[in-house]
């Protein structure tokens, strides 16, 4: 039998794979403050209100910590989804999945520095 | 020998008088120390000669007595029948491979990838005899001696769901060998290996949902030699991108 040799595998799943490091270790502490702490008014509008979290997004650093965070995970999920549509036996259309899935990870990436590093 | 009996309801498949699988129940004596391996000898010497299975060393050495006990992969030798008992048991032949006959599948595709990736010591050149032996340490048997444990007995392939719905799978057993040759200090078939392991059919086919580990009576722990794989051959991946220049 032949082996088929796709180059571009370790990329996607090098990308899937540090989503997922995000969206176990960081993810949850983001749904704490914005989800949980913030409207049950834990913490206080100067720590996670508007003013204090634009103010917060002027930094560079920041900008940046803020798209790994928001970008990582989508192509966490597009490989998820590609891989599970595979399991649920949708065996035809592989390389329109493949556009669909990994398509709207790189348009989810635009849209994230277009807001983070442009409209901020 | 005791008045208790249990009950085994066991797959038949005779391809000379039907077309497909069967079941047939046995009432076999229950005994506390018997493994469900001594009900199958007890019934094919004793209640049913014609009951066709594989066993050998009866010790969780040889592999080769892995059938499905109540829908999950076991060691026949290693499954005690107090464990089930009052319950009638269903022994299966093993999940994801063809059955031959009555217990005992077909694994010819599991041998094609088992070499496939060949799971020996590659040398680029033999060092003649007169030099001696290739030495290592016991820090380089560590590396790869867990994942050298394997006795082929293929529970992790009946485990693994990925391979039930894609037989090219390489699967777990092939590719926990591979990264155990890869580890030796002694071996230098990386590359030839590759070619398998991390092609589509290698270790990206999988999903890393475990089950090979969990059922593994040797604890190879499979699931690990093929993440491991993957976050190398990333690794490499990004390394060729980024230094282009580097060997690898």
């Amino acid at each position: 039998m032949s082996y088929k040799q796709d180059k571009t595998e370790p990329f996607w799943w090098g990308l899937f794979s540090a989503g997922g490091v995000v969206a176990a270790m960081l993810i949850p502490v983001l749904i704490y403050f914005v989800g949980l702490a913030e409207p049950l008014g834990l913490v206080g509008a100067e720590v996670s209100g508007y003013e204090a979290m634009s103010k917060l997004l002027s930094h560079p650093l920041v900008k940046v910590v803020f798209f790994v965070v928001a970008v990582l995970p989508l192509y966490h999920a597009a490989h998820r989804i590609r891989f599970m549509l595979h399991e649920f036996g949708v065996r035809k259309l592989i390389l329109p999945i493949h556009y669909f899935c990994y398509g709207g990870a790189i348009v989810g990436t635009g849209l994230a520095a277009y807001i983070l590093f442009y409209l901020f | 020998m005791s008045d208790k009996t249990i009950g085994i309801r066991v797959t038949r498949f005779r391809p000379e008088q039907e077309d497909a699988p069967t079941e047939q129940v046995y009432e076999v004596p229950y005994q506390e120390d018997w493994v469900v391996l001594d009900a199958l000898n007890y019934i094919k010497d004793h209640i049913d000669g014609t009951l066709s299975y594989r066993w050998s060393c009866r010790m969780g050495v040889c592999g080769s007595c892995g059938m499905m006990v109540n829908g999950e992969p076991k060691l026949t030798c290693a499954a005690f029948l107090k464990d089930y008992y009052p319950n009638e048991l269903v022994v299966q032949p093993l999940a994801h491979f063809p059955i031959i006959r009555d217990l005992v599948v077909d694994i010819d595709d599991f041998m094609d990838k088992l070499k496939a990736v060949q799971p020996w010591i590659i040398r680029e050149e033999e060092k003649p005899v007169a030099e001696g032996e290739y030495l290592q340490s016991p820090a380089e048997l560590k590396e790869f001696k867990q994942f050298s444990q394997c006795i082929n007995c293929l529970l992790c392939y009946a485990a693994c769901p990925v391979y039930g719905l894609e037989d090219v799978f390489v699967g777990p057993a092939a590719l926990a060998l591979s990264y155990r040759y890869n580890l030796d200090s002694r071996d230098e078939g990386y590359a030839q290996r590759t070619v398998v392991a991390a092609s589509s059919e290698g270790i990206w086919e999988c999903t890393f949902i475990g089950e090979c580990s969990v059922v593994c009576p040797k604890d190879v722990d499979p699931a690990a030699a093929i993440q491991r794989t993957k976050v190398e051959t990333t690794t490499n991946w990004f390394k060729s991108f980024l230094m282009p220049w580097g060997n690898k």
